[in-house]
């Protein structure tokens, strides 16, 4: 890969609680890498340690988290050996973050100016009539219309779907590189989605920005997004370019993930996984997901699989694509 | 999506077991109120003297007996008519304590009451109590005990009456919310369309849930009744001496406070307080037993 | 909006009814009324005169038909020591406890909202741990006794505040620390449960990730939200707190309703006492109703509804 922005190698977050005697290892050795201008899907359901990935980057994890391993390379630089104050001058400028709740994330005390200016004021020293032009400028490219009157405004007079495009405003404010986007749709009416999701990919296009997309819908992913990652109980289970995923997914879990997939119209029984999530305080040996997964072989029980490399840049862990790929290779030397 | 991956959690050491029980005990409270509790059930055995007559051979106003002028025989010094302070802090925490916890117990009761009735049947029943509650709220509780107090005249039992008819009106209002969101609970409605009556309803499902909220509610406000009864006794129309009540020992300190006299005032005030820390403690400490998703009440 | 008004204002009649009823229910069913109403050793025609004023000789609800309408009136009886009418006293030292209230009310903000702010913004820390001490005692100290003991150490002992009285701001020192310590002690518990939840929210979340100062999120984020269920708190306070300062005023001698209630009971001037209590009853009701009016207009969902 030519130099990627940015590069997550074995990142590992632990939760501490209860005065440290209890570990919650919501990530556990997550690797992935993005180059400028790509959009990766980060997909998984709740729990699955997507949002605590991304709070690692960023550099915002509640007191009870610590980044316990691995690096996390922003243009070369390590995040994770960072100050609380460098990594603020990051926040904002270089990496910014849309949230799930348009409802919530904006301040009801204050105008969207003021919100929208914050990050330009104290990232790029802006001021007055810049700013305001600036301000203007970034909601007219969320397509906020009337601008310079809305500004003026507050949040609480404007629809949600208004709402999370000021928060991509905002997220645009300070010139970033990278935008984190945590389920920004998910909160929206259906038909709003659509459009916020064009809006999104045309903001791309024009400001050459990369995007990671965080969330458990597949259908986002598959029109959004270039490379996808499949997180399962802290670990990245498969990941690649989307149309390989699709197309011929190699961890079991993906498969799943892609056959519960509702098809409009088609009269195939919707298919969910069997079994339970494992518990919390007693995960399985080996493989996280081997309970419930329907091609588990026995090694799967005891051995924790690593990355298999299924292509340029598609990696699954599981033992099966390794047992496919030993049973190729041995099949070539007889 | 019907399932959830979970992150994976490892016990490095299971939390102990029996240190998790001791300090689930409230120490301090019970610490500070065992004490009360024991002066107040056996004061005419541990008090050393009659509180109510002077202590033959000691003067008036002595000091504690750490000071120049104070003697053993009287710890905690005496007072304008040279009786014996201890023998009254005694004493007095009967009269503080049971007043406080029967004030409470009335008020809990009426209001516990009240408020079921008010909540389950609603209709005028329901707007009838709540504008008596919001009358009697309007007026500061001190003014209206107060002025029930001068009305009806002072007596240990009147004051027990007044309290609780003064207070009762902020658990009806909790209780009543609690029981509007119990009466739609499946298992009531279940009673009530197998044909059970109305009190059966009452008595067997709501009471016992409501019981917990009136419990807390009343470990927090004990403190507040203790304090009420302290101030009506130390404006003169609590209980009437010459039994002792600690309000009404702050008030007799209070001519003597610019001669200096200063352990008058601080021996009762500290016995009110501690005693309502303690309660405060404890109610704190039942609120989050009973029901650790409480709203803060 | 009108509605709202309307119905308000319809609560608050049947509530000073009831009230009036209580007082005057309570009156009648433990003592003669006459004798209360009238000076120990008055004469015949003395009690006669009251029997007519206040309708004494009538049946019950002719009584209270009365004792409305005198109240209505403004006439709640004339005062045996000060041989005044009794409202007139009333509303001559209402501006007093007026005082010592707002006084108190800016004590224990400026106390009680600076001590939950650290207080959350430091949770668990030293502050923190302070705070929750100060909230506890806040609530277990009688106000009443903590004004003795100011008075010990400050007038007694330090000789630097004055015992009593009005003259100067040296004297309510002292009386609004002692009455508004309980209020600092509420504030305090609120404003630091108010500031945590406020610091829970995604819009400061939001404010974090876009790269802001820490001191600006907590401060210009943070605190401003927080405040607002603390200000509401305030202004329903305030009014209690002229009324509840009874013992407050007495232990200082402040001339204040309160201790205008106290002479009362102390002389033996039953129509001073069932006046102020009546009027200290009207007030608050009357007060609570503008607040929920002037809330009704500041609150756009109320205003703009019906």
């Amino acid at each position: 890969m030519s130099a990627p922005l940015l590069e997550v190698r074995g990142l590992q977050t632990h939760y501490f609680t209860f005065g440290g005697s209890r570990i919650v290892k919501a990530v556990e050795g997550v690797s992935f890498a993005l180059r400028e201008g790509e959009t990766l899907g980060l997909v998984g359901e709740s729990g699955c340690g997507k949002t605590t990935t991304c709070l690692s980057i960023v550099g915002l994890l509640p007191p009870a988290a610590r980044v316990v391993g691995g690096e996390i390379l922003l243009n070369g630089t390590d995040l994770t050996k960072k100050s609380a104050r460098e990594m603020r001058r990051i926040r904002g400028r270089a990496i910014a973050m849309i949230l799930q709740d348009p409802m919530a994330s904006l301040n009801p005390l204050f105008s969207i100016y003021t919100q929208v200016a914050e990050p330009a004021y104290y990232h790029l020293g802006m001021r007055r009539r810049s700013l305001r032009r600036r301000v203007e400028e970034l909601l007219r490219a969320v397509r906020i219309p009337s601008p310079a009157m809305r500004m003026r405004g507050y949040p609480h007079q404007m629809s949600g779907g208004m709402r999370q495009r000021i928060v991509g405003a905002i997220a645009l404010a300070g010139g970033p590189k990278l935008i984190i986007a945590d389920e920004p749709t998910t909160n929206l009416d259906v038909t709003i989605q659509a459009q916020y999701l064009d809006l999104l990919m045309d903001l791309q296009q024009e400001t050459g920005v990369a995007l990671i997309f965080v969330t458990h819908n597949l259908g986002i992913v598959a029109k959004m997004c270039d490379r996808m990652a499949v997180m399962y109980a802290g670990r990245i289970v498969e990941s690649g370019a989307v149309r390989d995923l699709f197309g011929a997914p190699k961890h079991p879990y993906t498969k799943a993930l892609l056959g519960s997939m509702a098809k409009l119209g088609s009269k195939e029984p919707l298919f969910a996984i069997p079994g339970q999530p494992p518990d919390l305080a007693r995960p399985p040996p080996g493989c996280a997901f081997h309970p419930r997964c329907a091609d588990a072989l026995p090694r799967c029980a005891t051995q924790d699989p690593h990355d298999v490399q299924c292509g340029p840049e598609w990696t699954a862990r599981c033992w099966l694509p390794q047992l496919a790929a030993e049973v190729m290779h041995d099949r070539a030397d007889a | 999506m019907s399932t959830t991956a979970a992150p994976r959690v490892i016990e490095v050491h299971a939390p102990g077991q029996l240190r998790r029980w001791v300090l689930d005990l409230p120490l301090l409270p019970l610490v500070i109120l065992v004490p009360f509790v024991l002066a107040a059930v056996f004061a005419d055995f541990i008090a050393p003297y009659d509180p109510t007559e002077p202590v033959p051979g000691a003067k008036i106003f002595e000091p504690p007996f750490w000071m120049d002028g104070g003697s053993t025989s009287t710890l905690l010094g005496t007072d304008f008519q040279g009786r014996d302070s201890l023998s009254r802090l005694i004493f007095g925490a009967r009269v503080s304590l049971i007043v406080g916890l029967m004030g409470t117990v009335v008020a809990g009761s009426l209001g516990t009451a009240f408020g079921i009735l008010s909540g389950y049947l609603g209709g005028w029943v329901d707007q009838a109590i709540m504008r008596l509650t919001d009358a009697w709220l309007a007026l500061p509780a001190l003014v209206f005990a107060i002025f029930l107090a001068t009305v009806v005249g002072p007596s240990m039992w009147n004051i027990v009456v007044i309290l609780g008819l003064v207070y009762w009106t902020r658990y009806a209002r909790v209780i009543r919310g609690e029981v509007l969101s119990l009466r739609e609970r499946e298992y009531v409605q279940l009673a009530e369309i197998a044909g059970a009556s109305s009190l059966r309803v009452i008595f067997r499902h709501i009471l016992p849930n409501v019981l917990n909220t009136t419990m807390v509610l009343a470990s927090l406000t004990v403190g507040v009744v203790i304090i009420a009864e302290a101030s009506l006794s130390f404006l003169g129309v609590g209980v009437p001496p010459p039994e002792p009540a600690w309000g009404l020992m702050l008030s007799e300190a209070r001519s003597t406070l610019m001669a200096g006299k200063w352990w008058l005032t601080v021996f009762p005030g500290v016995c009110i307080l501690l005693v309502v820390l303690a309660t405060q403690l404890l109610g704190d400490w039942l609120r989050i037993r009973l029901d650790p998703q409480q709203r803060n009440l | 909006m009108r509605q709202f008004i309307i119905r308000r204002t319809c609560y608050s009649i049947i509530t000073l009814l009831i009230l009036s009823l209580t007082i005057f229910t309570v009156v009648r069913l433990t003592g003669d009324p006459v004798t209360l109403m009238t000076e120990p050793g008055a004469r015949p025609e003395d009690l006669a005169r009251v029997r007519a004023e206040w309708g004494l000789d009538r049946s019950w609800p002719v009584q209270y038909a009365h004792f409305v309408q005198n109240i209505v009136a403004g006439n709640l009886g004339i005062s045996f020591n000060y041989r005044m009418p009794v409202s007139e006293l009333y509303f001559e030292r209402l501006p007093n406890s007026l005082q010592l209230a707002l006084a108190a009310t800016l004590l224990s903000f400026l106390i009680g909202i600076p001590a939950g702010l650290l207080s959350a913004v430091r949770v668990d820390g030293v502050w923190d741990q302070a705070g929750k001490v100060v909230a506890l005692l806040g609530l277990s100290i009688p106000g009443f006794w903590l004004g003795l003991v100011l008075i010990l150490v400050f007038s007694v002992y330090l000789e630097w505040l004055p015992t009593g009285g009005k003259n100067d701001w040296r004297n309510l020192v002292m009386p609004s620390l002692a009455l508004g310590w309980y209020f600092a002690a509420s504030l305090l518990r609120l404003t630091r449960s108010s500031m945590l939840e406020v610091m829970r929210s995604e819009y400061i979340k939001l404010a974090r990730l876009k790269g802001l100062p820490g001191y600006v999120v907590i401060a210009k984020h943070g605190f401003k939200n927080a405040l607002v269920p603390v200000l509401t708190l305030a202004g329903v306070n305030l009014v209690v707190m002229v009324n509840a300062a009874v013992i407050i005023e007495v232990v200082f001698a402040w001339p204040g309703i309160g201790r205008l209630l106290f002479e009362g009971i102390f002389q033996r001037d039953f129509p001073l006492v069932q006046g102020v209590v009546v009027l200290a009853g009207v007030m608050i009701v009357f007060v609570n109703l503008l607040i929920d009016i002037l809330y009704a207009y500041i609150d756009p969902r109320i205003r703009l509804n019906r």
